[in-house]
């Protein structure tokens, strides 16, 4: 299992939940794209139609950003977490 | 921004916790609580979209409004359609979150509930390799086209939806245009601003956009030809092109007369976008952002000036509101009920007319005023004041039964 954790803020849109136990997937990609089959508009939310992470929603996996790794291509195990955090960005 | 904790897990609860203070859940959320509006049957509707959310106020006469708490907190709101066809009562807004980019959103009990669809409102194909930034356009066609509602998006794209917006598809004639590598971005960003379906053809079509100009369509959005003749463009090298003005807002009259507020010039076309005329004389300045064009009346339209680009505010720091009833031929000053003094700009979208009569017109500043005229312009009421900036306003009179949530 992965767990993925996201920002209470997008609780609403992804069915009242922050936390979810992934079975399958091993990449950030397929745990997004997991996630965004379930809850569509959570999908686009953390990524725009061309699939990419918008620019302040940052993704972390067991405490790496994965913008300095492969980005969405960055391998998970299981075991592993992704935090999905939204950058303080603003004025 | 250092939190001062350590671990990705405590980073991202702090940062929650001061996200969540920031937005209260019940007025940051994308489905908002009702707010504590307590008109009953209010006659008119005026939504405001500013940098940090909407207010909707209610009148049932237009001197004395309502203004209800905030939704959508945080998040901008560049873009709202009041679609009153066929007895609807339907708000279209156009959001953007910073974080979490933009989304069409649509209300049938004026703000009680909000809808998104699952299937994104507006967004690109695979193959388009774009993303949309921001809408900035939303406007319901005529009484005669009741379920086509447009958009106009950065980046520079027109969209069309024949289910009253709830899906909208790229207009690929626009999006295809030979053109397009030479149009560029204004500060605010690259986007087709201003769309306008002919009332009595449905086939004329003209969009504006910055930069780039006035584009045409005879046949109903497939092919587009330029339009902006005769609009100045003094910060290029050729000052009258034929493409690549500034232009910052237009408007049709009841007759389909253009007319334009130009970066540096107001302008008039009697024959579709084939050739402007200056009618900036008598004005006291010619840059704005601002045009409006009455809902009935041939020949009136309403400019709100600014000194020039490079003093951007109102003449002598005292915002007032300019009509023409005769196409541009004369001006008439009015600041009834409008401060002494404003710094402050007003944009291209927070101003409006409803379709009332007479017509009420409507405005906000980047301060975060918005006024309010039940004649047409001649005297004004303060709404609000201190909101964030305002981006967009839009205002209709309501059927009758409309409760705002």
């Amino acid at each position: 299992m992965v767990t993925l954790v996201l920002p209470t803020i997008l609780a609403e849109v992804a069915g009242g939940r922050t936390e979810f136990a992934l079975s399958g997937v091993n990449s950030v990609r397929a745990a997004l794209d997991d996630l965004a089959g379930r809850y569509p508009i959570l999908g686009r939310r953390l990524r725009d139609e061309r699939g990419r992470l918008r620019r302040y929603v940052n993704v972390y996996v067991d405490g790496d950003d994965v913008r300095r790794r492969e980005g969405l291509d960055t391998a998970v195990a299981e075991g592993q977490e992704i935090l999905v955090i939204q950058s303080v960005a603003g004025g | 921004m250092e939190l001062g904790v350590n671990s990705d897990r405590e980073k991202a609860g702090a940062v929650d916790e001061l996200l969540a203070f920031l937005m209260h859940p019940t007025l940051a959320r994308l489905v908002p609580a009702c707010s504590d509006m307590h008109m009953e049957n209010p006659r008119y509707l005026l939504a405001i979209g500013t940098k940090k959310g909407l207010w909707l106020a209610t009148s049932t006469d237009r001197r004395a409004w309502d203004l209800s708490e905030p939704q959508f907190l945080m998040q901008e709101i560049p873009a709202i359609g009041i679609d009153t066809r066929e007895g609807r009562n339907r708000l279209l807004v156009g959001v953007r979150s910073e974080h979490f980019g933009p989304t069409v959103v649509h209300s049938d009990d004026l703000g009680a509930t909000w809808t998104e669809p699952e299937r994104a409102s507006i967004a690109f194909a695979e193959g388009d390799d774009a993303a949309v930034e921001r809408i900035w356009q939303i406007l319901p066609d005529s009484e005669e086209r009741p379920d086509v509602v447009w958009a106009g998006v950065q980046p520079i794209s027109l969209w069309k939806s024949t289910d009253g917006g709830e899906t909208f598809e790229l207009n690929r004639g626009l999006w295809e245009h030979p053109d397009k590598s030479d149009w560029g971005a204004g500060y605010g960003g690259a986007a087709a601003h201003s769309i306008i379906p002919d009332k009595q053809d449905s086939q004329l079509l003209h969009v504006a956009m910055s930069t780039g100009g006035v584009y045409r369509s005879r046949n109903g959005g497939e092919s587009w030809e330029r339009a902006s003749k005769g609009i100045s463009a003094y910060f290029l090298p050729d000052p009258e092109p034929e493409m690549g003005q500034c232009v910052h807002k237009i408007a049709a009259d009841a007759d389909g007369r253009l007319y334009a507020q130009n970066h540096r010039g107001v302008f008039r076309s009697d024959n579709q976008g084939e050739k402007w005329i200056s009618i900036a004389e008598g004005l006291p300045a010619d840059f704005g952002f601002v045009m409006l064009t009455h809902p009935r009346r041939s020949g009136t339209a309403w400019v709100i000036p600014l000194v020039s680009d490079y003093e951007r505010v109102a003449p002598e720091g005292h915002l007032a509101v300019h009509r023409t009833d005769d196409a541009g031929e004369t001006w008439h000053k009015f600041d009834d009920g409008l401060p002494a003094k404003d710094f402050n700009v007003v944009l291209r979208d927070a101003a409006a007319v409803d379709d009332g009569d007479p017509a009420g017109v409507y405005f906000g500043t980047r301060g975060g005023s918005v006024y309010a005229s039940g004649d047409e312009g001649e005297s004004f009421v303060e709404v609000a004041s201190r909101l964030p900036d305002v981006l967009c306003v839009r205002a209709a009179v309501l059927h009758s039964g409309g409760a705002a949530g």
